[in-house]
């Protein structure tokens, strides 16, 4: 069988796919990886669909083995990543020998990491989708000593990488008015645009809280709220006054007004905004929202095509001097060579 | 002030239509209904649709399908009546679903009757006469909110949570009753105890309950309860509404 051998592995690290729709009228959430960003990444970086299942990673990652080679991709937040010892790089694809050690370490930016494999991984599809939803108890945390079976892999290329997107820092957030954004007065709505809040400790795959200090964001005028549904990128302003930011493993309604609703090509620098990390969040129209978000799915879809072959960097080489640098064609320091169309 | 009902859109991601600004009976059997309604139109613009205590949401691609279009196709959808006074949708499953009430198994069931102004006996015998309906599904996936009960029982929550309410758990509050999903920390008041189980991720049908559905409750003893759960059913049984 393919698959990847777990040998020890982060307390944070699950299978996750798009999710699963159909389920709102039953009170479940589409779940699903946390940055789809990254899931996009991977699918170009594999040149395979965004459907594959990945391995999401929260904090650590772990020792993996393929049983047969296998390519792999790494996107997301970056980890240090070794393949046998040997530095590889993050934003790429690569091969993963048989039998040869996968190490990944620490988060050093963003919260979630992610790796793919060339076919996706074949975990039992449970209600349509492989997606692990850890708060409603479907699926399970992968565990030292689990065998991850992995699909058949359709081939193509390894050995691509993307540039390093800038989401893993905090930033600039775009959000559009919502169901209840009229119902906070316009001075609220205009502190809530000129604070900077620092992302929280408190956060999961449910829900990101951020904080400004000071006197929060409630309504004081307020009547008290009947439990209405949630999107993805809702911002509800909690009993304590300070925006919590719901992702796609949330519960389906909620009795916290909501403020207003993040793009959901912005989401993604939510949730890979380190504890700590300075936000800000500004109003755009319904209207402006669909407009960039139109342009950013053009932009996902032509990933694949930004993708160009990997030119290692010498900072990453461990065994550096075994090179011959000044005998190749190729320098070293020379940015990446343009792939062009396919 | 604003007037109900009222469309609105959510992200990008849907468009909400509210019935009432605070839950309401009527505004409840209208989102049902209008839901119903929309639903078979099967407009190629929804995705799926849900409803919540007051409202009816429609999943929709705003990127895709401009706001203002569905707006205007689901304000034609209501005009064409008063959805207050709409029947519901035909096909909805009627429940019975046996429980326990009072005892070890639903240890506040004479508190919750004291609140309401009832004895005990009284109160199951409402609460086994009065037809329930799915009035939303949420917090949990397939625990559904059912209501609604005779306006005496309004009672609060209780200020401290009960820690470890379990699994089939029938609980009152707020004229409302809830069977839960699982086991749960929870301000209402456990009155009642099933072995249904609202959440099977394994079945073909993982959720068995939809909003909209009716349940009624029948009482049995205790080491009846205890032999349903021995034999890992529920002792439910359904009807189809017509």
């Amino acid at each position: 069988m393919r698959a990847l051998r777990v040998h020890t592995v982060g307390p944070g690290v699950a299978v996750q796919d798009l999710g699963r729709t159909g389920f709102l009228a039953q009170g479940l959430t589409r779940g699903g990886a946390a940055d789809l960003r990254a899931v996009a990444e991977n699918a170009a970086l594999l040149d395979q669909g965004t459907d594959c299942a990945v391995l999401e990673m929260v904090g650590v990652g772990g020792v993996f083995e393929a049983t047969e080679t296998t390519r792999i991709a790494l996107s997301g937040a970056t980890m240090a990543a070794s393949i046998d010892g040997r530095a590889v790089a993050w934003d790429a694809s690569h091969e993963l020998p048989a039998g040869a050690r996968l190490e990944l370490g620490a988060v050093r930016d963003g919260t979630y990491a992610y790796l793919g494999v060339g076919g996706g991984f074949a975990t039992p599809l449970v209600m349509g989708a492989r997606a692990t939803h850890q708060s409603t108890g479907l699926g399970a945390l992968v565990q030292a000593g689990d065998v991850l079976p992995v699909g058949a892999d359709t081939g193509g290329a390894s050995g691509l990488c993307l540039p390093r997107d800038a989401r893993f820092s905090g930033g600039t957030v775009r959000i559009v008015p919502s169901m209840q954004t009229a119902d906070f007065a316009l001075e609220i709505r205009a502190r809530f645009e000129a604070a900077t809040f620092r992302r929280d400790a408190r956060a999961n795959r449910q829900g990101v809280r951020f904080d400004a200090g000071g006197a929060g964001f409630s309504n004081p005028e307020q009547l008290s709220v009947v439990s209405e549904v949630i999107v993805p990128g809702d911002i509800q302003i909690a009993g304590d006054g300070q925006p919590f930011v719901l992702l796609a493993e949330s519960q389906t309604t909620g009795g916290y007004p909501r403020i207003g609703t993040v793009l959901p090509y912005d989401l993604p620098r939510v949730v890979q905004a380190p504890a700590g990390a300075e936000l800000r969040f500004v109003f755009v129209t319904l209207e402006e929202g669909a407009e960039i978000e139109a342009r950013a799915r053009k932009e996902w879809a032509g990933l694949r095509k930004a993708a160009t072959p990997l030119v290692r960097n010498p900072l990453e080489i461990q065994d550096l001097l075994n090179y011959r640098l000044i005998d190749g064609a190729i320098s070293a320091w020379d940015a990446p060579l343009d792939a062009g169309e396919d | 002030m604003t007037t109900f009902p009222i469309i609105r859109s959510v992200g990008l991601s849907g468009v909400l239509v509210s019935f009432a600004p605070a839950a309401s009976d009527p505004a409840n059997r209208a989102a049902i209904a209008f839901r119903g309604a929309v639903d078979a139109l099967d407009l190629p613009q929804i995705e799926e649709s849900s409803s919540t205590l007051v409202s009816a949401f429609f999943r929709v691609d705003l990127v895709t399908y401009p706001f203002a279009t569905i707006r205007d196709a689901l304000a034609d959808v209501l005009a064409e009546r008063d959805w207050l006074a709409a029947p519901l949708p035909a096909g909805r499953t009627l429940w019975t679903v046996p429980a326990v009430f009072g005892g070890d198994r639903a240890p506040q069931l004479a508190e919750a009757a004291e609140a309401a102004g009832l004895s005990a006996a009284e109160a199951v015998a409402e609460l086994t006469t009065t037809r329930l309906r799915v009035l939303t599904i949420g917090f949990a996936p397939g625990q559904p909110y059912l209501g609604t009960l005779a306006p005496h029982w309004d009672i609060p929550r209780q200020v401290g949570l009960s820690p470890n309410v379990p699994q089939g758990a029938l609980v009152a509050a707020v004229r409302q009753m809830c069977l839960f999903a699982k086991e749960t920390p929870t301000g209402w008041r456990h009155v009642g105890q099933t072995a249904f189980r609202c959440f099977q991720p394994d079945a073909e049908n993982p959720f068995p309950l939809s909003p909209g559905d009716e349940v009624q409750f029948t009482e049995i003893t205790a080491p009846e309860l205890a032999q349903l759960e021995a034999h890992g059913t529920d002792g439910a049984t359904r009807a189809v509404l017509e």
